[in-house]
């Protein structure tokens, strides 16, 4: 029979014990998980990013029903375990008793509360788990919140950093002179306050809390000084202490924490205890990485394998978007030591070490952590730094004379250096996993090394990593799925589309074994994109897979209104458009008029149900629509040009309109803007935008794959063609191949970059048939596109999008 | 006054399949969805995040994703899906062949509160 095996506390230890249990297949013990937690283990370090919105809670599920299914795991998450009855050998519940052969202990830690009046009102919170998390979440929802968040360590700045990236107004109470003063020295400590007093957060150093203030829940914070800080929410983020209860209660010896020895047993030889709640030679923990050293040999131990627990230095990062911060080992000052101090003030840079006896005792590292790994390995291994003292601040990029690129940094790693601080992952099980197993994702890499899948702040060295050791084989998007509801990558789905001739969104849905009955918000416009490009003739659009804006051909504001922007080609307009916006404006009583960065004008805050009657009238001037809330072409910028500018070589403006006149209502993967300038001083800017003219006086330089948005990126140049029809051939030629093999939403900068500029350079320049069926294609399918949609919907097309079903007068209800 | 008050609102065919319209009340909005499978649900108009207006989101299974920042809300409960904590008001619906009769006594209870 197998052993009954009862595990306290589904945490980030125990998840990992339990992985470490059933590595190697055999399954000697039947396994029941009680959780105090309504929910099974999940990745808490991770919290942080989900207060701030940056990620959510099933991203950072770590182990799903799924995964305790297929290894037999009976959950009781929402249990608290009680009592320990260690003769009867059962734990209790409020379902009733469980018997168990061994038991782990890994019950993590409690928020320490400190106790002062008001500490139980509502609206006062720890931060430790999801429920901390959505209703700190639910309080930064009322417009103009506060909160207070008492504790200026690594748990409470982050904390107040999301908060008030929620928008919160936050103050942060902390009882020592300056923040983290646990990680940070005076000088660091001084450089993060400013860091997030420029964000907007207050710093309130060496605040005692005297009083928590409210009638019936928090309404603010009351310093021993006598200041007052209003407050609808209050995070305690002081500290933590191990929970011991349980194991107090049934006479485990429990110092600090529940004490256990080298292979994580306790006193009692039948119960182990693993995490934040042990105290291992006079050490709590409060890191996962040491925790995780103690779930593997736990499992061990639980195997009756032989595996020792040695006490372990950590490094900390703080997880706040933006701010870079690295600490590692012991920094206090002593007549023994030595310091070597780097301040680049204007660079927002300060790196500190503390050495004794040419080693490395301690880092700090703020505003360029990129060499905290390297210096944590010398750390640990205790390196004599003497033959690289006068450039060891620097960091490895400098040693050994030239300057390196950070890949090459990487490259120059050696083996055992460490990666992932969280896991405890060397540089050399990476790569080794990489090339053993041919991994070629980072997912794939997370999940055989676990490196970066904890707090993630080493992603970026473990890519490095994957691209040193692939090579161009290495392609972080490799196969991404569409969204979750299928497994296969945008590629895939447009291979499939054209090899299987599918024509419908449910032809696709059903063919391709969609996992959900209709589809998603994230696929079903991509599917819509999909097919409206394959089958321009044939498809019939479902305006019900697009996105609102697409749908009613206007761009919906944060109140509900939209906006309408008009077409104003090459940017050219005329005494009588300017005439009929002003009347428009007038007549529907508009509230904003804008000139848009794209050379035209926006109407903001027009009434959904006004839309069609400001068409028409729009239309009567000869207005159509600018598609500025398309998947399409938006704008083609032009500058004077030729006709008027001293220096033009060109009519830009010519030109930019032809082309505008010529693309404009086609569907594209993501948006296109287009720019001519009639000169290299390029006033149209045609060197961002997705696709850009430079006339010179030989003819028409064309550029392309340019960026100014979230992303800014010079265009790389497509090459020079002699005459006007030559460029609107390339030019078209080159977003129909966009059109045809982009991933839906990806810019033709990504695309271009993914494929090779010099790809597109040979099919859309060099190879003149090739470049023709392009073109060709593109003609076709604009017959069907070059539609204006705003004049088709001023006389009636799709009323219902604009007209509500029913007018209730109250009375008339009741 | 009775429970209900059921007020026909409109016929099936007036709303898009997967898609919804809109039923106005004075200041309150009740957003009529419409499932791929021909199930009707209404809610107000008003996403429990930033007050976005469901009704102009896309459609899905028994969901729909708000237009302004992607929350997805359940239309059989009201609840915000995933990580996102939040609720709809939803109005009891009821179907007399094609037309489609809502119960506006909570709508009542809301336009006097506003
Ligand atoms: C109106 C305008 C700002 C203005 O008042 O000048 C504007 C307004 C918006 N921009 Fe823009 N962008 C405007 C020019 C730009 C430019 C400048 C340009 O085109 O020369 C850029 C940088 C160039 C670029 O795209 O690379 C720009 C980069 C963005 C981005 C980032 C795109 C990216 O991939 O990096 C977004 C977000 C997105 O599309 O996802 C965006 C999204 C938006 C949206 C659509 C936001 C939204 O989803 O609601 C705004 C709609 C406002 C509305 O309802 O009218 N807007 N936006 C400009 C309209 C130009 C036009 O006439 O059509
Ligand atoms: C917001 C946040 C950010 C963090 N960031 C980092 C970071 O960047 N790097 C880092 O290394 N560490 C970080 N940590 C710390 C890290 O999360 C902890 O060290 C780790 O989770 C401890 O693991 P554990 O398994 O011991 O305890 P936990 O993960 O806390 O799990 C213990 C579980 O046991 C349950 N439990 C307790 N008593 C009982 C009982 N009697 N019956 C049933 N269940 C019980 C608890 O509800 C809990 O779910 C962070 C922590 C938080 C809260
Ligand atoms: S780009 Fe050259 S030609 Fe055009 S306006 Fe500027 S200076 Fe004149
Ligand atoms: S308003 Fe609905 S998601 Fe933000």
């Amino acid at each position: 029979m197998r052993k009954k095996l009862v595990v306290v506390g589904a945490g980030m230890a125990s998840g990992r014990m339990l992985e470490h249990l059933f590595e190697d297949g055999t399954d000697a013990f039947d396994v029941t998980l009680f959780g105090a937690e309504p929910r099974g283990n999940y990745n808490r370090i991770m919290l942080s990013p989900v207060l701030a919105g940056e990620k959510c809670y099933e991203d950072i599920i770590t182990h799903d029903a799924e995964w305790y299914a297929a290894h037999d795991v009976a959950c009781r998450f929402g249990e608290t375990v009680t009592r320990i009855d260690r003769k009867a050998k059962v734990v209790f519940s409020r379902a009733g008793e469980t018997p168990y052969d061994k038991l782990v202990l890994a019950t993590g830690s409690a928020p320490f509360i400190i106790p002062v009046a008001g500490r139980d009102l509502p609206g006062v919170r720890a931060f430790r788990d999801l429920d901390d998390v959505e209703a700190m979440i639910a309080a930064a929802e009322k417009p103009g919140a506060r909160a207070v968040v008492i504790g200026g360590g690594l748990l409470g700045l982050e904390a107040a950093a999301a908060l008030r990236s929620r928008g919160m107004e936050v103050v942060v109470l902390h009882l020592m002179g300056h923040l983290m003063e646990r990680q940070l020295d005076p000088a660091a400590g001084y450089l993060l306050q400013k860091e997030l007093e420029g964000r907007g957060i207050k710093v309130h150093c060496k605040a005692q809390t005297k009083a928590i203030l409210g009638d019936g829940r928090a309404e603010a914070v009351l310093l021993e000084d006598g200041t007052v800080y209003p407050a609808d929410l209050v995070v305690m983020a002081v500290g933590i202490r191990p929970e011991t209860r349980i194991a107090v209660d049934a006479g485990l010896y429990v110092e600090r924490g529940i004490v256990v020895d080298d292979q994580m047993v306790t006193s009692d030889p039948d119960i182990l205890a693993i995490g934040e709640c042990v105290e291992h030679e006079r050490i709590c923990y409060g890191l996962v990485a040491p925790l995780y050293d103690m779930a593997k040999v736990a499992a061990a131990t639980l195997r009756e394998k032989a595996a020792t627990f040695r006490p372990v230095e950590t490094a900390t990062q703080l997880k706040v978007t933006g701010v870079n911060l690295y600490s590692a080992g012991d920094f206090a000052d002593g007549d023994d030591r030595e310091e070597i101090v780097l301040r680049d003030a204007a660079a927002g840079i300060y790196k500190r070490l503390v050495l004794k006896d040419n080693r490395i005792l301690g880092a700090v590292l703020y505003g360029d952590t990129a060499d905290g790994a390297w210096f944590f390995d010398l750390l640990k291994k205790g390196a004599d730094i003497s033959d690289q003292r006068d450039t060891l601040i620097f960091g490895q990029a400098y040693q050994g004379g030239g300057r390196l690129d950070s890949t090459a940094a990487v490259a120059a790693l050696p083996d055992e250096a460490e990666i992932c601080g969280c896991n405890g992952v060397c540089k050399g099980k990476i790569t080794g996993a990489i090339t053993e197993k041919g991994l070629t994702t980072l997912e794939a890499v997370r999940a055989h090394t676990k490196a970066s899948a904890s707090c993630g702040t080493c992603t970026g060295l473990v890519e490095q990593l994957m691209k040193l050791t692939l090579g161009d084989a290495y392609n972080p998007a490799a196969i991404t799925p569409v969204c979750g509801c299928t497994d296969l990558g945008h590629d895939e789905v447009r291979r499939l589309i054209r090899a299987k001739r599918l024509k419908t969104i449910p032809a696709v849905m059903q063919e391709l074994e969609w996992k959900t009955s209709c589809g998603c918000a994230k696929c079903r416009p991509a599917l819509n994109y999909y097919l409206v490009c394959e089958w321009p003739d044939e498809y019939a659009d479902d305006y019900q897979s697009r996105f609102v804006n697409e749908r009613v051909h206007a761009n919906i504001q944060k109140d509900g209104t939209y906006s309408v922007v008009p077409r104003m080609w090459g940017g050219v307009t005329s005494a009588k458009e300017l005439r009929a916006i002003a009347d428009v404006v007038e007549k529907f009583d508009i509230p904003m008029v804008k000139v848009t960065g794209g050379q035209r004008i926006d109407m903001l805050g027009v009434k959904k149900e006004d839309l069609p009657a400001v068409w028409a009238e729009l239309g009567k001037a000869g207005f159509v629509s600018g598609h500025a809330y398309a998947k399409g072409l938006r704008t083609v910028k032009t500058c004077v040009g030729s006709e008027w500018c001293r220096f033009g070589t060109q009519d830009s403006t010519g030109l930019g309109i032809r082309i505008e006149k010529f693309m404009w209502g086609s569907w594209t993967p993501a948006k296109v803007k287009m720019a001519v300038s009639g000169c290299p001083r390029n006033c149209a800017e045609a060197t961002c935008k997705d696709v850009g003219v430079i006339c010179v006086d030989s003819g028409y330089e064309i550029h392309f794959a340019g960026a100014a948005g979230l992303d800014i990126k010079g265009t790389e140049k497509l090459g020079l063609v002699r005459t006007e029809d030559e460029a609107l051939e390339v030019i078209v030629a080159l977003v129909q191949m966009y059109r045809e093999q982009a991933r839906y939403l990806e810019r033709i900068y990504k695309w271009a970059k993914r494929i090779g500029y010099d790809e597109i350079r040979r099919q859309v320049l060099e190879d003149k048939a090739r470049r023709k069926e392009y073109y060709d294609r593109f003609v076709f399918s604009q017959k069907f596109a070059q539609v204006d949609p705003w004049s088709e919907r001023a006389t009636g097309k799709d009323r219902h999008e604009f007209e509500p079903m029913a007018e209730l007068s109250l009375e008339a209800a009741e | 006054m009775s429970d209900h008050h059921w007020q026909a609102v409109g016929r099936l065919d007036d709303i898009p399949l997967r898609g919804a319209r809109c039923v106005k009340m004075g200041e309150i909005t009740i957003a009529v969805f419409r499932t791929a499978d021909n199930r009707v649900f209404a809610l107000e108009d008003r996403c429990p995040h930033r007050n976005g207006p469901l009704s102009q989101g896309i459609v899905h299974d028994a969901c729909v994703t708000c237009p302004l920042h992607n929350w997805v809300i359940s239309l059989e409960t009201g609840l915000a899906q995933g990580a996102d904590e939040g609720a709809v008001r939803t109005f009891p619906l009821k179907r007399d062949g094609e037309r489609i009769l809502i119960d506006l006594t909570r709508a009542m209870v809301m336009a006097v509160e506003e």
